[in-house]
Parts: C-alpha cells; sequence; structure tokens
C-alpha cells in the first residue's frame, strides 16, 4: 500500500538514474520497501571490510564521504541523489571504502532483494549498472563510484584524490558558447563579458571551424588591426586542433603545451569532422590540479546557484586541511580562507538579490558579525549577519524593511544550504532585531552604550566587529563614526565592556588543571571557544575600541596593532597575539578532525605536547585580564 | 477481577486489553533502542468535544530509522463535518481514499502504538483528540508516554535572555529551521514525516542517553 512518505520518496527518485529510467509502478512498489535513515555528521553509514548490507543507499539530504579507513583524505562525497555501496551488494564483496556522514544527512536505504529483479528485467537499469562500474577496473576509486553515467558530471569539481589523477579522464565544460563566422566582434566580445569566459568557439553547421579567446581580441582588435565591426572570420584562429574526449588530464596537459595554446576543443571522436563535445581550458585544469585559492575565487565569482557553491566550498576545506598539513603560518591562512569566506558571502549576496522581484529602493549594507567579521572563521560556523539600510520617510520604512528581511532571508538560507549553520541565537539580517535603518542603527547603538547591562554587552561585543560584505560602504562608515562619537562621550561603557570580557573564568583552575564543563551535552570536555578564544578576542576588541579604531578586525591583528600603540606593552600584546593564532590554529585543527566547530576539546585525546602548547597560551589569557581589569577599573563596577 | 476500574470493566474489547497488556513491559532505558511512535492528526477543527478526527499518521521510529513500510494512514468516515477546516487538508467527506469507521482507527491506532513513546507536535493536541474519540466509543484513555517537538525545540535554543525567545514554534517554523520540506504539509503521515525529523535533529542537539533524560 502506498503511503505520502512512499510518494514522495519515488517523487524523489524519479529525478536520478537509474530510477528515472523505471515505471512508475515499478519505483511506488520500491519506495515501499525503504527504509529513511538519519546520520548524524561523522556517523558511519558502512566501514571498509564490513559484509554487505542488505540495502544500498540514495542521499536525500546532506552528504556522505568515502574514504579509504584510516585516511583523513577524501575520495569522494556523495550529495543528494548519488547512489553508493550498491556494487558490493551486486559483487557480493565487501566495501571496500568507507562511508560517513559528512553532514547531517537522510538517506534512502532500498533493499538488494527488491532491487535487483527490477535491475535484471529493465535493460536501462543494467546498461547504466555496467556503465558505471565497468570503467572502474582500472581504478577502483575513480569518480565512478558516484553511480553517474559517463560525461554527465561536469558540472561537479570534484576529482578522487587517488594518486593516479593524471591518469583519469579530464572534466570539461559542456556548456558552449558559439558564434557565426559572420558574427561582430563586438558581439562576440559582449557575449564572452556576459558569460564571463575567455573563449568563443565559432561553428558552421555545428561543427567547429575555429576559436576565439581573449588574446586575439587584444592582440588583433584592440591594436587596431581590426575593427570592432569586423567579421568572426577574420580574427579567429583556424583550422582549430581538436582532441578526443575522452582526453585524460596528463593528456590534456601535455595537448596544450604541445601547442602553446591555452584552450583545448574536444570532439565526439577527436577530428574536426563530427560535433563538438565540450572546451577544455587551463583554468579546468588547473582546478583539477590543485585546490588554488586564485582559482577557487574565480569558480565563487561564477557560481550561480547556492548548489555549485557548495561544491566549492569543499575544495575550501581541503585547502584548509593542506595548509596545515603543510603548516603553513596561520596569519597567512585566515587570510586565504577568510577572503574565500567572504567571497562566498558576497555571492550568495548577489544571487539572492538578483532573485528579487524587484531592486533595493534605497542603498543597504551586508555586515558580517563576529568571527567572519573578524577574519577569523576558518571552519563553517554559525552565520552572524546584519543589514543596514539608507533612512527612507517614515511612511516607507516598514515596505523598506520587508524588503530587506527578506532578502536576508533567502540569503541566510542560501548560505546554510552552503554550509554556515543558523546561528542558534537568531542573530541574522533575516530577524528584525538585526535589519535597521541607519538612523535605527545608530538609536539602537546608542542605547546599547548608555545602558550597558549584559545583553546589551553581549549584544555589542558581537555586533561591533562588523566588517562589510557587501554593499555600500559609507553606511557603515557613517554609523562606526556615531558609534566612536557615544563612546568617548560615555567612557564608563568600556568598563562594561571589559567585565563582560572578564566573566569567563580563566581556563586553568587550581593545580593548573583545566577546567572542564562540568555538565550538559559537553560535560569534560574543554570549552576552548569560551575559556580561551573568547577571553582574548573579548580583550583585543575593548582595548581597540578605547583607541577608536575601527578598521582593524582581526583579533592578531589587533593586538598587533596594539603594541605599536603601546610600546610599554608590547610584549604582552605580541604574546596575545601570537596566542589568539594558535589558539584558532587549535581549534581548525580540531574541527577539522571531528569535522565540526572544534569548539569542544576532549581532553584525554590531546598528546603531552599539545596539552603545554595550550596551557602556555593559558598564562597569556590570564595577564590580558589582568591588564583590562586594571585599567579599566573593572574592579569599581557594581556587580 | 479489575477492582479499581469502575466503569463497564469486562464489556471493553479484545483489541484494548492486547494494548493495556503491552504496558506490563518496561521501555527500554537507552534512547536508540526505544522505538518512537510518531503521530500526526487532521481534524476539522479544534474543539475536542465537535470536532472530529479525519485522518490518523503516524510511523515508527528506530534507532534514526523509519522503514516506509511500517507506517500508519487511516482515512476515518464522517458525520461530523466543517467545510472550512477541509479546505486547508483538502480531505472532503466523501473524498476517493478508503475510509473506516472512528472505531477501526482506533483499533488500529492502539494496535500500532502498543506501550511505545508518542511524539508529536504539540502533541498534547494529537492525544486529547484521540482520547475524546476513545471516550465517545466506550474506551479508556491513551496511557502512552509522550514527547512534544515544540517543548524539545526550545530546550536546544540558548539559554540566555538576549535572545528574544518566541512563546510558540509552529512545525512550520522548525519546518524551515532544519530545511525540511514542507510539501507534504497538512497531510496526516507528510506531518508526522516533518515532525520525525525535527525530533531527530532535536535529539541530535540535546544528546540525551536514556529515555529518562528526554522524558524529563
Amino acid at each position: 500500500m502506498k503511503n505520502t512518505i512512499s510518494e514522495r520518496i519515488a517523487d524523489f527518485l524519479k529525478n536520478y538514474p537509474p530510477f528515472n529510467t523505471m515505471e512508475v509502478e515499478q519505483l511506488e512498489q520500491l519506495s515501499i520497501e525503504v527504509t529513511i535513515i538519519h546520520k548524524e555528521t561523522n556517523t558511519v553509514v558502512f566501514s571498509q571490510g564490513e559484509g554487505p548490507h542488505e540495502n544500498f543507499y540514495v542521499v536525500n539530504k546532506g552528504a556522505v564521504a568515502l574514504s579509504k579507513a584510516g585516511s583523513s583524505q577524501i575520495l569522494d562525497i556523495c550529495d543528494e541523489g548519488d547512489v553508493f555501496g550498491l556494487r558490493p551488494l551486486l559483487a557480493n564483496e565487501s566495501y571496500k571504502l568507507e562511508a560517513k556522514a559528512y553532514e547531517e544527512t537522510i538517506l534512502y536505504a532500498i533493499p538488494i532483494k527488491d532491487f535487483k529483479p527490477l535491475a535484471l528485467e529493465n535493460k536501462r537499469i543494467g546498461n547504466f549498472l555496467i556503465e558505471s562500474f565497468a570503467s572502474n577496473t582500472g581504478n577502483p576509486y575513480s569518480i565512478k563510484h558516484r553511480g553517474k553515467l559517463y560525461g554527465e558530471g561536469s558540472d561537479s569539481n570534484q576529482y578522487s584524490s587517488d594518486k593516479m589523477l593524471e591518469l583519469q579522464p579530464v572534466k570539461y565544460s559542456t556548456k558552449l558558447i558559439t558564434c557565426k563566422e559572420g558574427t561582430q566582434i563586438k558581439t562576440i566580445a559582449n557575449k564572452m563579458t556576459e558569460h564571463n569566459v575567455g573563449c568563443m568557439l565559432v561553428v558552421r553547421e555545428d561543427l567547429p571551424v575555429g576559436i576565439i579567446t581573449d588574446k586575439d581580441i587584444r592582440k588583433k582588435v584592440a591594436t587596431g588591426l581590426y575593427p570592432i565591426t569586423a567579421s568572426a572570420q577574420s580574427i579567429m584562429s583556424s583550422p582549430i586542433i581538436t582532441y578526443p574526449k575522452g582526453l585524460t588530464l596528463a593528456q590534456s596537459q601535455m595537448a596544450m603545451m604541445k601547442s602553446d595554446i591555452s584552450h583545448l576543443v574536444l570532439t565526439e571522436d577527436g577530428t574536426t569532422d563530427t560535433k563538438v563535445a565540450g572546451i577544455l581550458s587551463k583554468h579546468d585544469i588547473m582546478v583539477a590540479v590543485g585546490n588554488n585559492p586564485a582559482v577557487l575565487l574565480r569558480a565563487i565569482k561564477r557560481a550561480s546557484n547556492a548548489k555549485r557553491l557548495r561544491g566549492i566550498r569543499h575544495g575550501i576545506m581541503n585547502l584548509l586541511q593542506g595548509y596545515l598539513e603543510q603548516n603553513i603560518p596561520l596569519g597567512l591562512v585566515s587570510k586565504i580562507i577568510s577572503e574565500l569566506n567572504d567571497a562566498s558571502t558576497k555571492q550568495v549576496v548577489k544571487i539572492a538579490l538578483s532573485k528579487m522581484e524587484n531592486e533595493p529602493s534605497v542603498k543597504f549594507t551586508w555586515l558580517s558579525m563576529g568571527s567572519q567579521g573578524r577574519g577569523e572563521q576558518l571552519l563553517n560556523t554559525d552565520q552572524d549577519n546584519a543589514i543596514i539600510f539608507e533612512d527612507v520617510p517614515e511612511e516607507n520604512l516598514e515596505a523598506t524593511r520587508a524588503y530587506f528581511l527578506k532578502l536576508g532571508e533567502r540569503t541566510s538560507k542560501m548560505l546554510n544550504t552552503i554550509g554556515f549553520e543558523y546561528c542558534p541565537a537568531d542573530m541574522m539580517a533575516s530577524n528584525r532585531s538585526w535589519c535597521h535603518s541607519l538612523s535605527e542603527w545608530k538609536d539602537v547603538t546608542r542605547h546599547w552604550i548608555h545602558n550597558p547591562g549584559p545583553d546589551e554587552i553581549l549584544l555589542s561585543s558581537i555586533f561591533f566587529d562588523y566588517n562589510v560584505t557587501f554593499g555600500d560602504k559609507a553606511l557603515a562608515d557613517d554609523l562606526s563614526q556615531s558609534i566612536f562619537d557615544n563612546v568617548q562621550g560615555y567612557p564608563l561603557f568600556f568598563t562594561h565592556l571589559a567585565s563582560g570580557a572578564l566573566q569567563n573564568p580563566s581556563p586553568s583552575g587550581f593545580f593548573r588543571d583545566f577546567l572542564v564543563e562540568q555538565d550538559g551535552e559537553h560535560k569534560d570536555f574543554f570549552d576552548l571557544k569560551l575559556r580561551a578564544l573568547m577571553p582574548i578576542i573579548d580583550a583585543a576588541r575593548v582595548l581597540i575600541l578605547s583607541h577608536s579604531i575601527k578598521s582593524i578586525n582581526n583579533t592578531a591583528e589587533r593586538y598587533e596593532k596594539l603594541a605599536e600603540l603601546e610600546p610599554n606593552n608590547k610584549e604582552l600584546y605580541l604574546a596575545c597575539s601570537y596566542a589568539s593564532k594558535a589558539l584558532l590554529k587549535f581549534r581548525t585543527r580540531q574541527g577539522l578532525l571531528h569535522n565540526d566547530s572544534g569548539r569542544y576539546i576532549a581532553l584525554d585525546k590531546l598528546n603531552k605536547e599539545e596539552k603545554i602548547k595550550l596551557k602556555r597560551t593559558f598564562k597569556t589569557v590570564k595577564e590580558i585580564q589582568s591588564l583590562i581589569e586594571v585599567r579599566f577599573q573593572v574592579k569599581n563596577l557594581l556587580r | 477481577m479489575w477492582p479499581f476500574s469502575k466503569k463497564r470493566p469486562l464489556e471493553l474489547p479484545d483489541f484494548w486489553w492486547a494494548y493495556q497488556e503491552h504496558f506490563k513491559e518496561k521501555l527500554p532505558e537507552e534512547v536508540h533502542e526505544n522505538i518512537f511512535v510518531v503521530l500526526d492528526t487532521e481534524t476539522t477543527g479544534f474543539s475536542l468535544t465537535r470536532d472530529r478526527m479525519l485522518c490518523i499518521g503516524a510511523l515508527k521510529l528506530l534507532d534514526n530509522n523509519i522503514a516506509v513500510k511500517e507506517s500508519l494512514e487511516v482515512y476515518i468516515q464522517q458525520e461530523h463535518y466543517d467545510s472550512e477546516s477541509a479546505e486547508i487538508h483538502g480531505i472532503l467527506k466523501k473524498s476517493k481514499k478508503n475510509t473506516i469507521t472512528e472505531l477501526d482507527a482506533l483499533k488500529q491506532f492502539l494496535e500500532y502504538a502498543k506501550n511505545y513513546v508518542l511524539v508529536g507536535h504539540h502533541v498534547m493536541f494529537d492525544v486529547n483528540m484521540i482520547n475524546a474519540a476513545l471516550t465517545r466509543n466506550g474506551l479508556p484513555k491513551l496511557k502512552n508516554r509522550t514527547l512534544d517537538t515544540e517543548s524539545l525545540y526550545i530546550r536546544t535554543l540558548l539559554i540566555s535572555s538576549v535572545v528574544h525567545k518566541k512563546e510558540r514554534y509552529s512545525l512550520d517554523d522548525l519546518a524551515k529551521k532544519f530545511s525540511i520540506s514542507r510539501k507534504d504539509r497538512h497531510t496526516a503521515l507528510g506531518d508526522a514525516f516533518i515532525t520525525a525529523i525535527a525530533f531527530l535533529r532535536t535529539i541530535e542537539k540535546l544528546k540525551p542517553k536514556k529515555l529518562k533524560d528526554l522524558l524529563g
């Protein structure tokens, strides 16, 4: 008996191979047999060497990472609609890889005993299985584990990280931008700009006859050799060099070097007499060979939907892991990663904006707050953001706010899709308390400064690390100026802000043991964020604000600036700068290890060296806490 | 035989005794060994006396797994009928779905629910609705323990006065928070499914080890 849930499952499966080839009734039958499994982050679906389960799996939501046991390297990530764990069941052998939930995941487990008869009966399913597994023989860990048909996966840039990368078939773009021989150069240049591509294929009756690249336009048009009204034919490179579409990475690199060209045209059989299958650029190869920040940044800017961005963010995480393994200075790492995070957010706002029914009626600024605002967000942590919009007449205020709230809601939903968790305290632009006009923001911050209760201090400490991610910077500068004017007139605010920085007890307790959490979910874990990072971050904020500096948000950089401003405390400040970097690195490592935010640390899992390192930073935390306690006379505050 | 039950003890049907029998067994202590019955009812309205159940949807949750085959979806024949809310739920009085009598629906539900913990969004509404139907049919009330996903969700929120906690969280709010598709909203089993996922996401945050931590 089908029911609402099985209908929903059938509805989902019918979009993905091999289920898309099944009859409606067959699919409905199969869906009733499904078990829906919810997997928490980092829980194992099956482990390497384990005997085959009774089910294979389809990802409904979330993502599953496939890897070799004992290696942190992820060979493949399966996301929505991907099939995995099927081959061992058909071949009746144990699992060759380990499958782990990469994030919170919902799986459909499909019993093999119900699927197999269908597969035998339906020739198209059989073909799918043969195509997706046959190519594995040479390389059992190739991309084909995903179970996608050859050539279909070109929108994802996930290569398997096998050592024999060079021998994998290269991925190329199949979205071709073409023109005719008679097309005007101006039209071509416009089209290339619009699609943000570096080359354009010239075709005659679907067959490739020439290619025009940025270089041709620079060399032949911008120099005045040809007018922009000339035809494509006059400047194209022709005849073109073509290759068959099954090219491996190594082959394509060789081909580019040999002919000294940056784009390869791939056709069905490798000659110019067959249709073009795709174009391969140096950029595609760079994406494949290494996760390089410049390439990732460009990929982010080109991404037109959240799903694509999510794929890129997996790349960013790999990059981060690589940097930490190579011990690259954290200052540099955090700059690059924050830059990439910032670019992703900016792109998301851009996409959300383009999907709104109409343009915003006034200027606005998208602010990132908290760790992202400070440029310290290495892992995918919570999103904290806010919107400032230009002042509007009273009667338009609510309509304008409604527009920006909607923008905020869409953006934060998309950010969530690509991996930024919602803020548990709802400090997001989709919340009306974080979406104000400029003068409202001035009122709100003035209120915080003049009435510094614990809540107001907490709010200011999150908000005052804001950084402009998108939109008009002038609005934010105006607000910063207003904040400084207010605090200068009300210095007691610093005392309160400093006391806020002191409310978390310093990290080591009696006998210099670690203070661990006493109860709750994280009992006996050490809360790295609350006990070590927060005090040092909070202290930096109050000190730098007391010097009226808003342009620096990063904690380590704030301390460096402070060292410059107060030479007599130089040593302590530099120690703080070092400690903040060390702690952040520690947190990031822990986070990558456990695929979480890295906030809680199981002390018994640390080795001696790590413990000593951690304790050393605590000494610094204690010293900076006593400095602000004295400077801002926190003791005088009635508490 | 049953000195404590005054009202017509011997007239109760067998399925009730079978249901009652299950409560002699204790529930397993560990959360992951427990079967949770996640349920939702569609009703003609909110009045316990005037309104009736149109449909009961329920599914079983064991250690993060939901077997689709083992879900319950029953549509109930209607005498009482309110055109306004029928519009919301899209279940018309004479719909094409196979309907059964209220008593049969209750019987199926009791056989399904056994002594398992009932989970629902605003679960007491559903439980009271079922209890009202039980009373109408001369049966005692449900004996199951219950868990409400709204109160569980509120337990996951930060404990801070800064956060302007909302008083109420609808199933829509939770679906939005946990990005669960709301396509099947307002079908009993569809809502039960959304509730089940919200429940799983919530207990992942709370991480209770023992059942008693959840029941509080």
